[in-house]
């Protein structure tokens, strides 16, 4: 037995290592939010009446039904992975587009959100805005800042779900090439499929001294280490989904909630 | 190929939901505090339960109440980082 052949079968699969380094990706994030958080806090400190006045000013209701919105997509995120770790593929995608759905109700929320305050003149650098006390220049300044990086998290999210979705559903193409010394032996002769009932189904051309190689691509199912690789990245595209989510758990009650 | 792979331990479909009741209540939660006027204690306890409310999402839904014990050492050490960053900046504004 050629032992190429062997060592091709061995595929460098650490699902622990996945997550490692997706936990470690996520606390890059964890500093860069921070970074914010401890901005918004110093401002806070120093105009806490500003803040709690245009705290006032953003819409309350909205504020909730996204943190409602995001931590359902949170569940359903998690029902995906336990899903997959089932097996039934069916399932996960069915969480997968939910909670791809659900991120799509957050970023509509977000645009009507966005789209009355800048309609009221209110976005970073407008003349309205300007003519405002210092600390709800800052408010809003962070309050756009934040919010529109958290919602270009969201976004990014969606696209790797895209590509969970892309990665489920694609048929797995998998090729064995023959060399030409394996060859040898069939010259003159044809390569024949036949089903289990020996009908024949295909018939190749006579072998000559032309033919170089011989590569047979098999198309079917998804094979079991494609499952277990495609659990992998639903398990990290989940991680990145909850960070999201908790991130959202910090910035509603400061932006929306301090002034009530 | 003879590696033993660490078991994954599987949650229930059902735990997931329940966590998600607690995270929708503790929501409810945040909102009612914030709505009694507790002036300068309000947004520290808004951040307690958001804090409380980020560890039932990372210790379930991000499994991490089952991953390795390195898992929990890289999150304290991450959060310890953060917490030294916040609290050196405050001693310095507030003595300032």
């Amino acid at each position: 037995m050629d032992h190429g052949a062997e060592f091709a079968l061995e595929k460098h699969f650490d699902p622990i290592g996945a997550r490692i380094g997706m936990w470690l990706f996520l606390f890059t994030e964890l500093l860069l939010f921070g970074g914010l958080f401890l901005l918004y806090a110093i401002y806070l400190n120093k105009h806490p009446e500003d803040f709690h006045y245009a705290s006032s000013q953003l819409n309350q209701f909205i504020g909730a039904m996204n943190t409602i919105i995001l931590l359902t997509s949170s569940l359903t995120m998690a029902l995906a992975v336990g899903a997959m770790h089932r097996h039934s593929r069916k399932l996960a995608l069915f969480f997968l587009i939910l909670t791809f759905l659900l991120a799509a109700g957050f970023l509509v929320n977000k645009y009507f959100e966005w789209g009355a305050k800048i309609h009221h003149g209110i976005y970073p650098g407008s003349e309205e805005l300007l003519q405002h006390p210092q600390g709800e220049i800052l408010f809003y300044g962070l309050y756009y800042t934040m919010t529109g990086l958290h919602g270009l998290h969201v976004v990014v999210g969606m696209v790797v779900m895209g590509f969970l979705f892309y990665f489920s559903v694609k048929k797995s193409h998998k090729a064995v090439s023959l060399q030409p010394h394996f060859l040898q032996p069939l010259l003159g002769k044809k390569l024949k499929l036949t089903d289990s009932k020996g009908t024949k189904i295909w018939e190749s051309e006579e072998i000559s001294d032309q033919i170089s190689g011989v590569e047979v691509i098999l198309k079917g199912k998804q094979p079991e280490d494609k499952f277990a690789s495609n659990t992998v990245k639903f398990e990290n595209a989940g991680l990145y989904w909850h960070l999201v989510d908790i991130i959202w758990i910090f910035l509603f009650p400061l932006f929306y909630l301090i002034a009530m | 190929m003879e590696k033993p792979q660490e078991k994954y331990q599987l949650m229930g479909y059902g735990t997931y939901v329940m966590i998600w009741l607690a995270l929708l209540l503790l929501t409810g939660l945040t909102v009612t505090v914030a709505g009694l006027n507790l002036k300068n204690v309000a947004i520290f306890a808004a951040i307690l339960i958001a804090g409380f409310k980020s560890t039932l999402v990372m210790n379930y839904f991000m499994h991490l109440k089952y991953e390795a014990p390195l898992f929990r050492n890289m999150v304290y050490i991450a959060i310890f980082t953060l917490a030294i960053i916040i609290g050196l900046t405050f001693t310095d504004i507030s003595f300032r």
